[in-house]
């Protein structure tokens, strides 16, 4: 039943995607779509900021745009979690400005579109700062995802030109055209399902049993339904969507899934409208699903089969591994909500996954470590885009032509970007858990010193490895066994997303203005078409060659060694 | 691929003696450096050696015995001189090639004209540009120039290996001769065109000598990306050391460098240079000159290919085959007018005219016509003639020429004869017009005979995406009839030169790289507008210096050979990264269980090999990781296999080749490897 329930939640969501797509590429264009209504917003907005959204800018131009107002918005998140004990509105439970370090963590993690959460909701952000601070960068820190992608989209399509359009007329247009509508359907959707929305503070209720207990609340729904679409992932509550205000039931857990993979997914679509070249959105799709699915059927796998200690205690489990997981959704749907959200670097939970059996632990990894299954809002596209230029170097050469991505000779310096953007990822996670491990080891006693670890063995290991993976890969969840808010973690794992999320965009917008000044080469029977299925064989492989096979090792002596040891 | 007849063995005793002295002349790492991927393996290999020596000071149990270090050592030096072996060979068979080449120059006498008049014996060696001697018949020409005076018939079958004497004369289009060339008859003046040591054999014995040698844009890119590779699994191998620890499995620093050297793409890294110079080393093998590497690698992105009808298309020049006399008066006088007015037409066909008259038993006798006025043949006016004394004049052209002829006269082609025009046309012929007193005579056809084969060396193009477009004096109706014949995709009818450069203009502009080839020295910009311009080594200097390329045969089929080698060589190339890269598969299967199989014996699920134990698991995946370099080697050199398919389908190809190949190899490779070493106790 869960199994054809999840089938039916992933063809939906595709199914969904292809309008979406085709209205993003409009919106991208600029074309008339029928939220034009929002124009006059629009233009207020570029009026009171002094931009003029027409004037077209250079690859140069639109990357000083983009990290001149990401640099605005972190300024105004650390001044807002600095000043919460002087919050002069929303925050009725009087809760108090944040830990430096933890400070800087969460204005990085909400800025780069991560939202890995060091603090906890309901405790260490006001009203004030979830709505105004956090709300805020989530959607705007998705349209700047989007709006990248726009650049890069423009890139791809000219021929020997070298402007990429405005970043700001695209930011704003992510926002009002795509987040906004879509978030207020899902957060309606929410509030029909009993999710709050109030400015009330907690409220104190008495149990059956005659506790007194303290119920948090808040405008919760309007956080959540950003949260899943922009791919940001970071809850209202510390629990996230494991809190029954935040998922309250199947239908929100199926609508807050299809949400987290719709937009990336419509992405790739976009890609095809836009170009014009649909067949090689279904390619690219075709690949992405295939990563996703080889992800997702093993845990769904290993998830209904049980916890294998408690097997060995002779105690059946007939509902599958039940640890940290919510008893309505179950294995099936906790795995489908697992793969889904680190395959798109969303990081929502609707279940601990640090509870999943050891070998789950290393598929949902390998999403992040990937980071092109879908991905992130635009930067999913941008990462897979890495990935090609590397796959059409190597084909093209097999081929026995200078390679080509759509027209355009891949040369020296495309590659070299694209290698040094490829590098970065293993370069945080790998050289992150080392420096972790390393301090680990050489501090004395580091159990009572350090107190990241309680458990220092494999799962140990595996926890270090997911923190700097979903840093890196801008995902945002946790394996919440680490005791992360230290100024260690706080400090290095936003060093990690700081990197993760700019490198990889900053690189394939040069290279989309470095093609977009090339001249175009038309096709020829000669030409290796990206649009073919033997190119989505060959970028499947050079995924999991270049990708996937640098983290085997760290993965052994993680999870495999947990899963192989148990 | 070439018909050539100078293919030598892979290999030849001596150059393989000369190749392994390189192999360590070349460890000198400033020379290393170049190659980014093999100069880490040498780094290792020394950083191994010191442990090794450590390890006999000092032994310690996690780094294992002085024996296993060593025989690390061993393997990874052995990899470098592979790697270097490769490209020694390469280098010894290119120069091999182009010395027998320069052998053809050995020092000759030359008789300089000196300004005063008199002759002046210089030995070739102190020749200078600008110089100009004579070589009478029977002597050799003492180097490459160009002839300023005369005419001459020439062997130059020691550079071709064709024994036909060819014509060489001054003036026109074929005025180039070759140093060690012979010349037969006559007497020549010869100007010298390039200064000692900058001749183009000379610029391309620098293209194949490793030090010298400047790495194409293409190979700097690939470079690049196997140096990236190199960094991503520095990265793995380096943190490997704090998460073994952490794990309380410390990694020795044997096992560690070999995870790495068998992790980097060694393979292609270790090849890629030798690649490019056997790449260099086919054109020549094809006696084609490139003046650099990147024109061999443009020749494989060709869009479209300009090829002269004549020599490419059709075998040598069309024929005279039929007279057509349309004006009522006896057939003898008509063909005594066709031969008149062809006597100063000296191109091939206005010979041809005279040798079907022959066929007729009428010859006209020179000396009839001796105050008489011949009117040479030009490309420009497309008309010979002659006009007599007494009043007579006679004239051959293209129809269009005598067309206007008649019709400035006052009077107009009789229908008859246009109806034979149009036949011929239609037929693929080339019809002629001669014209007495201004008045239509008759027709002359002309026809062309195609190569046979012509056609399916065509497919072969359109199957690799090459537009071919035949180039043609002919009328469009002639070039059309022979374009369709031989297949070819589009053509130039009525070219002039401005034409030819038009047309690479219009192709260019539209993203297109255009090849073509010429001789002439109207020919001259076309040739460095193109993309690749070969140039033919009968040509003029002009021609020669403007065009990337220039063929030694003077075989206008030729380009269809130089687009072959171009992807022969970036499929080499990108075969063999797939190949590298697709082993690391089976490498971690070796090496990652035995890393760690110390203190976790559960990884042995993960020993699918079945590998006797860590040290020789570890010890057979460098093995293999070395080996498979020689037995690469040649491939690299012949290059990979090229077929005429589709992009799609040459990629299925060599993905299943290369990639599948490469996944599936080396699990038997070090399999077989380890089981030897057991058989041998090694490990």
């Amino acid at each position: 039943m869960e199994f054809l329930y999840s089938a039916i939640i992933i063809l939906v969501t595709i199914l969904l995607a292809v309008p979406l797509g085709r209205y993003v590429s409009k919106v991208f264009k600029g074309e008339k779509t029928l939220l034009d209504f929002f124009e006059p917003i629009e233009k207020l907005i570029f009026k009171v900021s002094g931009v003029n959204p027409l004037s077209e800018m250079d690859w140069k131009q639109n990357l000083k745009a983009l990290l001149t107002i990401n640099l605005v918005w972190f300024i105004w998140i650390m001044f807002v979690l600095l000043t919460q004990t002087w919050h002069p509105f929303w925050n009725p439970d009087n809760i108090l400005s944040m830990e430096p370090t933890q400070a800087f963590n969460t204005a990085v993690s909400f800025v780069t579109n991560t939202n890995l959460q060091h603090y906890s909701g309901e405790t260490g952000a006001s009203y004030f700062t979830q709505l105004l601070a956090l709300a805020f960068l989530q959607f705007v820190s998705a349209g700047t995802g989007i709006a990248a992608l726009a650049l890069l989209f423009k890139g791809l399509a000219n021929k020997s030109t070298r402007n990429l359009g405005n970043f700001y007329y695209h930011l704003v247009r992510a926002c009002t055209r795509i987040l906004l509508p879509l978030s207020i359907v899902l957060a309606v959707v929410l509030l029909l399902n009993q999710t709050p929305m109030t400015f009330k503070g907690s409220e104190t209720i008495v149990t059956l049993q005659g506790d007194t207990v303290s119920v948090a609340r808040g405008p919760v729904a309007a956080m959540v339904a950003i949260k899943q679409l922009g791919t940001n992932g970071g809850g209202f509550f510390g629990p996230n969507s494991t809190h029954p205000f935040e998922n309250p039931n199947g239908i929100t857990n199926a609508a807050e899934n299809a949400a987290i993979l719709l937009i990336p997914i419509a992405m790739v679509f976009a890609l095809g409208y836009y170009l014009n070249r649909k067949k090689l959105s279904y390619i690219i799709i075709a690949v992405m699903t295939a990563g996703y699915l080889m992800l997702l059927i093993p845990t769904i796998v290993q998830e209904t089969g049980g916890n294998p200690k408690i097997t060995q205690m002779g105690i059946t489990q007939p509902q599958g591994s039940m640890e940290g997981k919510e008893a309505g959704f179950g294995p099936v749907l906790s795995a489908l909500w697992s793969i889904s959200t680190t395959v798109t670097s969303n990081g929502s939970v609707n279940s601990m996954h640090d509870s999943f059996t050891a070998l789950s632990g290393a598929f949902q990894m390998m999403g992040m470590q990937l980071n092109a299954f879908y991905g992130g809002v635009g930067v999913g596209f941008i990462n897979m885009f890495i990935f090609m230029i590397i796959a059409v170097f190597i084909s093209g050469l097999m081929v026995g032509r200078t390679p080509e991505f759509l027209g355009k000779k891949i040369e020296v310096r495309e590659v070299k970007i694209a290698i040094l953007v490829a590098l970065l990822h293993p370069l945080l996670i790998l050289g992150g858990t080392a420096l972790a491990s390393h301090t680990w080891m050489i501090t004395e006693n580091p159990g009572e010193v350090l107190k990241w670890l309680n458990n220092p063995g494999f799962h140990g290991f595996s926890e270090m490895l997911y923190e700097f993976t979903s840093a890196a890969a801008n995902n945002g969840s946790g394996f919440e066994g680490l005791g992360d808010n230290t100024p260690f973690w706080n400090i290095s794992a936003g060093i990690a997303m700081l990197l993760g999320r700019y490198i990889p965009i900053i690189g394939p917008i040069m290279i989309a203005g470095l093609l977009s000044q090339k001249k175009y080469i038309p096709e020829s029977a000669g030409t290796l078409k990206l649009d073919s299925g033997m190119f989505g064989v060959m970028l499947f492989a050079v995924i999991l060659i270049v990708g996937a096979l640098l983290f085997i090792p760290a993965l052994v002596l993680g999870p495999v060694s947990e899963y192989l040891t148990i | 691929m070439s018909k050539h007849p100078r293919v030598s063995k892979l290999f030849q005793k001596e150059l393989v003696a000369e190749a392994f002295k390189h192999s360590f002349v070349k460890l000198n790492p400033a020379a290393m450096i170049k190659n980014p991927v093999m100069f880490v393996v040498e780094l290792g290999t020394v950083i191994m050696l010191v442990m090794s020596f450590y390890l006999l000071a000092k032994p310690d149990a996690v780094q294992g015995s002085f024996g296993y270090n060593l025989a690390i050592t061993m393997v990874l030096f052995i990899t470098v001189l592979f790697a270097n072996f490769a490209e020694a060979l390469a280098e010894a068979r290119g120069k091999a090639q182009a010395e027998t080449l320069r052998r053809t120059r050995q020092e000759t006498p030359a008789n300089v004209l000196m300004p005063g008049g008199e002759l002046k014996k210089v030995m070739s060696s102190e020749l200078k540009k600008g110089d100009v001697f004579v070589t009478a018949a029977g002597e050799i020409i003492a180097t490459d120039g160009e002839i300023i005076e005369g005419i001459a018939t020439i062997d130059e079958s020691a550079i071709t290996g064709e024994s036909a004497p060819v014509i060489r004369e001054a003036g026109g289009d074929r005025s180039g001769v070759t140093g060690g060339t012979k010349v037969l008859t006559d007497f020549i003046k010869v100007q010298v065109t390039t200064e000692k040591g900058e001749s183009f054999l000379d610029k391309m014995i620098t293209l194949v000598e490793g030090a010298k040698r400047q790495k194409t844009p293409n190979e700097i890119a690939l470079t690049i990306l196997l140096s990236g590779f190199t960094l991503m699994f520095l990265i793995v191998t380096v943190t490997l050391e704090p998460f073994g620890r952490f794990a309380n499995t410390p990694i020795a620093i044997a096992s560690l460098i070999s995870l790495f050297v068998c992790l980097i793409p060694t393979t292609i890294g270790g090849l890629l240079s030798a690649i490019g110079i056997a790449g260099m080393d086919r054109a020549l093998r094809a006696n084609i000159i490139a003046k650099s590497g990147r024109a061999v690698e443009t020749a494989g992105d060709i869009d479209t290919l300009l090829l002269d009808k004549t020599g490419t298309i059709t075998i040598g020049n069309r024929k005279a085959t039929n007279f057509y006399n349309v004006n009522g008066m006896p057939d003898s006088d008509f063909i005594k007018y066709c031969v008149l007015s062809s006597i100063a037409d000296e191109t091939p066909e206005g010979k041809s005219i005279l040798e079907l008259a022959k066929k007729s038993n009428i010859e006209v006798n020179l000396s009839d016509h001796k105050d008489d006025t011949f009117i040479k043949f030009t490309a420009q006016t497309r008309m010979s003639g002659l006009d007599t004394k007494n009043g007579l004049s006679v004239r051959k052209g293209s129809i269009d020429t005598i067309r206007d002829l008649v019709q400035s006269g006052g009077k107009s082609i009789p229908v008859n004869m246009q109806k034979i025009v149009a036949e011929i046309a239609s037929n693929g012929g080339t019809p002629l017009a001669v014209a007495v007193n201004g008045e239509a005579a008759g027709v002359i056809q002309l026809e062309d005979i195609i190569k046979t084969g012509i056609q399916e060396r065509f497919e072969r193009l359109r199957k690799m995406g090459v537009k071919t477009v035949m180039v043609t004096g002919d009328n469009p109706l002639t070039a059309k009839f022979i374009a369709g014949k031989a297949g070819v995709d589009d053509f130039i009818a009525e070219a002039k030169p401005e034409d030819k450069m038009n047309y690479i203009k219009t192709e260019q502009r539209s993203g297109k790289l255009v090849a073509m080839m010429g001789d002439g020295t109207n020919d001259a910009p076309a040739l460095a507008q193109a993309d690749v311009g070969v140039a033919m080594n009968s040509g003029t200097q002009a021609a020669k210096e403007a065009g990337n390329m220039v063929d030694l045969d003077n075989d206008p089929t030729k380009l269809i050979e130089v687009v072959e080698i171009g992807k022969q060589l970036l499929i080499t190339r990108g075969a063999l990264t797939t190949f590298s890269i697709a082993n690391d598969v089976a490498k971690y299967f070796a090496i990652v269980p035995a890393l760690f199989i110390a203190s976790i014996p559960e990884l042995q699920a993960l020993n699918i090999m079945g590998l006797v134990s860590p040290q020789s698991a570890i010890l057979s995946a460098v093995i293999f990781n070395a080996i498979i370099i020689p037995i690469l080697i040649p491939l690299a050199l012949k290059g990979v296999a090229y077929r005429p398919l589709g992009a799609e389908s040459l990629l299925a190809r060599n993905l299943l080749i290369y990639g599948l190949g490469g996944v599936i190899v080396p699990f038997a490779g070090i399999k077989l490897i380890d089981v030897l070493l057991t058989i041998f106790n090694l490990v």
